[in-house]
């Protein structure tokens, strides 16, 4: 089901926790919202469940507007970042839950209800936890089980609250990768609130970025990260080095091939748009300070060398294979060359 | 045998919780049944099953299960408005739940007794509205035991409520629960338990309550007597035998009853997979 969000305020007594959020989801996708904290991304998905009212504005779900409606009458799953299970029901009694309490004459029978159960609990893979108290599962067993609780009413939407927050990290893995291909298979519009760029890049195919209360930029993960509309969104998402031409920066700049534009007072370099060759004498642009291993990348520390400019770390990336032909040492001067950057005023 | 906790000291614990137990409750306890057995079994039953004292007997366990159960819904909605509103003077009126508590109990059943009487200020009004006379009646003592208990059933809840995670309210509602199912399936399983301790406690205070019902109570033999009361008459006609007789059989009751209650509770918990 398709989102429509239209001049959507909300204020918590001074503080405006959104600020005229307009925003389109088409159906199918699985949208991030991405923001720093107190960035108004929970509230914006408590309102699209209705769980909060917004102050002025509209919502749609599949064209139809549904501000006024209750959370119950919303079709929506929601998935609570602490998982909200019913700690007083197993984990079937906790899936059945959204089944059993139908209406009379929707209700399914109850060996209708037991075999959803146990499929859904199939589909998160937990079949043998069904008698189990929620107090008994890992934390990434009760994500999982919330989840299917909320798959159980076959909702149009789903929503997923910071859904890996509390989790360690090799779960969250293990669970951003389960959470995609599950979105593959069912289809369903979801949308997941998160600060983290990282599992928003890895999970999404939709970003919207959030800041203080509004939207800064909303479109696929390699747009938002290739093409970042602001400064805000470009240094949010992944590494930037920022270079200002107001503090002498152009010289150095143009010497590392790097032509100033028309417009633009800001430049925004990402670390693997910096090349790094062995300076001739007296050539060096910046003096390696230290360097870490990323795996197959190696992330270099670089302090900048400039007659009168500040000393200001610089970092590059590179595969690690190419650090090791140019056998650098710590403290050795480079000459640097910028492939690209992203101009900002 | 291996240091296993962080603080020492179990043998010391254990033994002045066991001797203070003995001193305050064995003790005092076996003497009233030691006292008892001055009485023959004959003459044990005869005090028993006169109709006076069966009849005080059902007077005080029947008003003491009303009003506890009566005090066990006032005061979970108490508990409920205390925990998730927030309005003028709530700190007052938290203040005021624990009055019954402090105030000595004969000040507060006098108190009650001239509010409650057919020309006392509400007593008055329920006689207008209702035709019911409050004080001086069998009902007179329900509310002197409901204004005893309900501190206990409100500070039992409150804890338990302010626990509660909201979210599996959210969750219930997102779920397509309205807000009865939401009430009766997902907050009242969670809370049942302090209920029932705040139930029990309270009807423990009620059944044990002399000070504050007697004067509202009327006192009228086979109607409105209790069984502290009855103890305390004997008392006075020097039948020493014949109060702790009674005094026993009204231990045991209570024993029973909430012994039965534990067993609920406990039987809740496990369902709930709360242990």
């Amino acid at each position: 089901m398709s989102i429509t969000l239209r001049n959507i305020k909300k204020q918590f007594g001074d503080f405006i926790a959104l600020n005229t959020i307009n925003l389109e989801i088409p159906e199918g996708e699985l949208v991030a919202l991405l923001g720093p904290s107190g960035c108004g991304k929970t509230t914006l998905l408590r309102i699209i469940a209705g769980l909060e009212q917004a102050d002025s504005g509209q919502v749609f779900l599949q064209g139809d507007e549904v501000t006024d409606q209750p959370v119950k009458s919303r079709q929506i799953g929601f998935v609570f970042q602490h998982y909200a299970l019913f700690r007083h029901m197993t984990v079937f009694d906790n899936i059945a839950f959204g089944l059993r309490v139908k209406p009379k004459a929707q209700r399914p029978s109850k060996a209708e209800i037991k075999d959803k159960v146990h499929a859904l609990l199939k589909l998160v893979q937990l079949d043998w936890l069904a008698g189990r108290f929620p107090e008994q599962l890992s934390g990434g067993q009760r994500q999982r089980i919330a989840l299917a609780r909320a798959l159980a009413v076959e909702p149009s939407v789903l929503l997923l609250d910071e859904p890996f927050g509390a989790l360690d990290a090799s779960v969250r893995k293990d669970l951003r990768l389960w959470l995609r291909h599950l979105h593959h298979e069912l289809n369903v519009t979801s949308i997941f609130v998160t600060h983290d760029q990282e599992e928003a890049m890895e999970v999404a195919s939709q970003i919207v970025v959030l800041n203080k209360g509004h939207i800064e930029q909303q479109g696929s993960p390699s747009d938002i990260y290739d093409h970042p509309a602001n400064p805000f969104v470009s240094q949010f998402i992944g590494q930037t080095n920022v270079f200002n031409l107001e503090q002498t920066d152009t010289f150095w700049l143009k010497n590392s091939g790097l032509p100033t534009p028309q417009t633009g007072r800001v430049a925004h370099v990402r670390p693997h748009d910096i090349e790094l060759t062995k300076a001739a004498n007296g050539a060096a642009q910046a003096v390696l300070k230290d360097w870490q291993q990323l795996g197959g990348l190696i992330r270099v520390e670089l302090l900048k060398q400039e007659a009168g400019g500040q000393p200001a770390t610089i970092f590059a990336e590179m595969p690690a294979e190419q650090f090791r032909q140019l056998s650098l040492q710590k403290g050795e001067g480079v000459a640097v060359r910028i492939r690209h950057a992203h101009w900002f005023h | 045998m291996p240091q296993s906790h962080i603080l020492p000291g179990f043998r010391p614990a254990i033994s002045l919780t066991l001797f203070y137990l003995a001193l305050i409750v064995l003790i005092p306890l076996s003497a009233m049944v030691l006292k008892t057995f001055q009485l023959s079994w004959d003459q044990f039953l005869a005090i028993l099953t006169s109709p006076r004292v069966i009849a005080s007997f059902r007077v005080t366990f029947g008003s003491a299960l009303l009003a506890a159960s009566v005090a066990g819904v006032l005061g979970f909605i108490i508990a409920w408005t205390l925990v998730r509103y927030s309005f003028f003077g709530k700190r007052m009126f938290d203040a005021l739940i624990d009055l019954p508590f402090a105030l000595p109990t004969a000040v507060a059943g006098i108190v009650l007794a001239t509010i409650y009487q057919p020309s006392g200020l509400i007593g008055g009004w329920i006689m207008a509205v209702f035709g019911v006379q409050v004080a001086y009646k069998p009902l007179g003592i329900v509310f002197a035991m409901v204004f005893i208990g309900l501190p206990f059933v409100v500070r039992t809840i409150e804890p338990v409520l302010q626990e509660f995670d909201t979210a599996m309210e959210e969750a219930a509602a997102s779920l397509g629960a309205n807000r009865w199912q939401t009430f009766v399936e997902v907050i009242l399983p969670n809370i049942l338990p302090a209920a029932l301790t705040g139930f029990a406690l309270a009807f423990a205070r009620s059944v044990g309550e002399y000070g504050s019902i007697i004067f509202i109570a009327g006192n009228m033999p086979y109607i409105s007597e209790i069984v502290p009361l009855l103890i305390i008459t004997k008392l006075e006609q020097y039948d020493y035998a014949g109060a702790t007789a009674i005094g026993l059989v009204m231990l045991l009751l209570s024993f029973v009853l909430l012994l039965l209650i534990n067993l609920l509770q406990g039987w809740l918990r496990r369902r709930g997979g709360q242990l």
